[in-house]
């Protein structure tokens, strides 16, 4: 609240006192409002925009890269398995093409074709020939499985309705994981027999650890039922299942997100391998792929609340002092216009006194001298001389019209000279005869008033009429504010080498804070509509600067007000003539 | 001292008159710029107190011509008007303090009167 109250421009709580109920020409809380809120909106919403964009732009290609190279990796790593398995297939088809199912019942003739295959082919563990029943007949490997029947077996069944078949991994005798690969070859006659084959699995495992895979993710095969088929680094050994759900068949390569166990999101690139069980796999962690986005990202989010901040602050700046020197040059226009208003009124006012004043003296004249001229008669005249009534009659009339041409001629003084004209003047004279204007209210409410001036207050040379003005403007203002019997004290001091101060102090109800930086300024008035024009402060304020001095005014709400009034002592202005004195100025 | 009054108002000149007479001094009196002329022809005069506003013939045209037949003669200008303007003017062609606001009070008007023949005195 303490750094509003310092940081608020001037202008803010300003109300035009002046415009009463209608709108003023000027709002100018409302215009900073509009100002501030339209050059921000053009500039910031643009600037929000443009990087909204870039961020979407910027995150999408990011991801679209990430699913193209999850995806590039995915196919290759498919071809490759497929080309693998294909080729063995490819081996054992042209083994039962090239043998007769004579020929392969030699166990020497199969034992060589098994030495071949692992010389040409890694991997290959054992042959067997099954035949149309499903014994196996010969066998070649380290175990002893001849006259095994898979008859009832179900992937025997698949071979002969497909002709080939690859089996899931398993773990054989020698807790080493294997696959089967069988195919069927169909004999002129009508016969058939199958050769199968057992594959370590060893070979998947070169095929898949790819370097780029290794890097920021894994990759491995599963079947169908979601269990790895190859070691993973992070999803398990081999025949556990995955914590991945197991993906939608697809002929294609897909990129898809998916969420594991651990609650993390993962970018997984997968392809069907065709015709055998398996789904290969390319599971990265989107958090890691994303690292050098988050860094981007962060960059992009700073520039733009840095580059806010800047033009906020800019054009709050630019904004406050815009409408701020507008406030200032309304505030000098409206004073200027009081002003001129002000005097215009004091010419026209001076021109119809100075006129009434003329038509009222010719006339004036006339009683004076003939009241004379019977006062003159009758002292001639002993026994009239002696009639005290007489004498006392006449002596009221004269009085009176010495009363009537005080008037006439104050009412001439009126006609206000432009300039600033000085004279000697004795402060303290002054005041008491402003105070004289006021003897009857001051009378009527019972004020006490007091009157001291120091003694080393020296003449001053200024303008007796501002003076007067000035003095007038101020007391009534603490008249107004005080209650009946209350206390004005008038103090004549001097202030600086070449100043002097008249300090007026009342014990009047005070001006609350919030309006005492406010009442010199024209029409602020807290009695209007109670005779108050909220002029006579204003006009006052003018004066004294006319006389090259300054008026201030402190106050406390129920104790009272003190208006200080500094004058230098010599005011530059017109000397003033003996016309002044011919109207008894 | 004889002094001549012309004022329009017949009524405060011929009071005006009647009153420094009592007090012995030798006053004629006229509403018109024309008659003073003439009086002036006849007569001399100490002092003539002139109305600044006059029908035809202005106060201060007045005393021109009066100046031009009587070279000596010192002026003193009433007025119920207090221009400044007017005053300039006025105080312009006479001495210093001899152009009064009316109403004005006879002695003032006749210490006015003797400070301009003191002064005269002075400087032959």
């Amino acid at each position: 609240m303490a750094l509003w109250k310092t940081l608020k421009p001037e202008f803010w709580d300003y109300v035009d006192a002046a415009a009463g109920p209608f709108t003023p020409l000027f709002n100018f809380r409302r215009m900073w409002q509009l100002a501030v809120l339209l050059t921000v909106g053009v500039a910031v919403v643009p600037l929000v925009g443009i990087t909204a964009v870039d961020y979407q732009v910027t995150q999408k290609s990011i991801e679209s890269e990430i699913a193209l190279r999850a995806s590039r990796l995915a196919s290759n790593t498919r071809r490759t398995i497929s080309f693998f398995l294909e080729e063995r297939r490819a081996a054992l088809e042209y083994i039962v093409r090239d043998n007769s199912f004579e020929r392969l019942n030699d166990p020497e003739r199969l034992q060589a074709i098994l030495n071949n295959l692992k010389s040409s082919f890694e991997g290959f563990t054992d042959l067997g020939v099954i035949d149309p029943l499903g014994y196996q007949r010969i066998y070649v490997g380290p175990y002893k499985l001849e006259g095994v029947d898979y008859g009832g077996q179900a992937w025997y069944r698949e071979v002969l309705e497909r002709g080939v078949y690859v089996s899931d991994v398993f773990l054989g005798f020698r807790q080493v994981p294997h696959l089967i690969i069988a195919v069927k070859h169909e004999v002129g006659s009508g016969g058939q027999f199958v050769l199968r084959a057992t594959l370590d699995t060893e070979q998947f495992n070169h095929l898949i650890s790819y370097p780029e895979v290794a890097g920021g993710g894994d990759a491995f095969l599963i079947n169908r039922a979601g269990k790895l088929q190859t070691p993973s680094l992070s999803h398990g050994n081999v025949l556990d299942t995955i914590s991945l759900p197991v993906p939608e068949p697809s002929p294609n390569t897909e990129v898809i997100e998916s969420t594991d166990s651990r609650n993390q999101l993962n970018v997984v690139g997968y392809a069907y391998i065709e015709k055998t069980p398996f789904i290969l796999m390319i599971v990265k962690n989107k958090k890691d792929l994303m690292k050098p986005w988050y860094t981007t990202r962060l960059q992009l989010m700073g520039f733009l609340a840095g580059s806010i901040t800047i033009i906020l602050a800019v054009i709050l700046g630019v904004a406050t002092y815009l409408v701020n020197k507008i406030y200032l040059a309304d505030q000098r226009r409206i004073t200027m216009l009081h002003q001129v208003e002000y005097s215009n009124k004091m010419v026209t006012i001076g021109r119809l006194a100075a006129g009434v004043a003329h038509e009222i003296n010719n006339p004036l004249a006339i009683i004076n001298e003939k009241a004379g001229l019977i006062k003159d008669l009758f002292s001639l005249r002993p026994d009239c001389a002696r009639d005290e009534k007489l004498m006392n009659t006449v002596n009221a009339i004269i009085v009176s019209v010495e009363r009537c041409a005080k008037i006439t001629r104050r009412l001439l003084g009126f006609m206000r000279n432009t300039g600033v004209v000085t004279e000697g003047i004795d402060l303290k004279e002054t005041i008491h005869e402003v105070l004289g204007f006021l003897n009857k209210e001051a009378e009527y409410r019972s004020f006490h008033i007091s009157v001291h001036a120091e003694d080393d207050v020296p003449q001053i040379t200024s303008d007796r009429g501002r003076l007067q003005e000035i003095f007038l403007n101020v007391i009534n203002n603490s008249f107004a504010a005080m209650q009946d019997g209350g206390h004005l004290e008038i103090t004549v001091r001097r202030a600086q080498e070449n100043s002097v101060a008249v300090i007026i102090s009342d014990d009047g109800c005070g001006i609350p804070k919030a309006d005492l930086e406010r009442v010199f300024e024209p029409f602020f008035s807290t009695r209007t509509g109670k005779g108050g024009t909220g002029l006579g402060l204003s006009i006052t304020s003018g004066l004294v600067q006319e006389l090259g001095g300054r008026i201030q005014v402190d106050s406390e709400v129920g104790k009272g007000t003190s208006f200080t009034i500094l004058l230098p002592i010599r005011t530059e202005g017109k000397e003033k003539t003996s016309y002044e004195g011919a109207l008894g100025r | 001292m004889k002094v001549l009054l012309v004022d329009d108002e017949h009524e405060l000149v011929s009071t005006l008159a009647e009153r420094l007479t009592l007090r012995g001094i030798e006053a004629d009196w006229t509403v018109s710029g024309e008659e003073a002329l003439s009086l002036a022809e006849k007569n001399t005069y100490d002092v003539a107190v002139l109305d600044v506003k006059l029908p035809r013939i202005s106060g201060l045209e007045l005393k021109r011509r009066l100046h031009a037949k009587r070279p000596a003669m010192k002026f003193i200008f009433m007025t119920g008007h207090g221009s400044e303007e007017d005053f300039r003017n006025y105080s312009a062609e006479t001495s210093e303090g001899c152009y009064l606001v009316k109403p004005v009070s006879i002695e003032d008007l006749i210490r006015t009167m003797n400070d301009l023949m003191k002064a005269s005195e002075v400087k032959p």
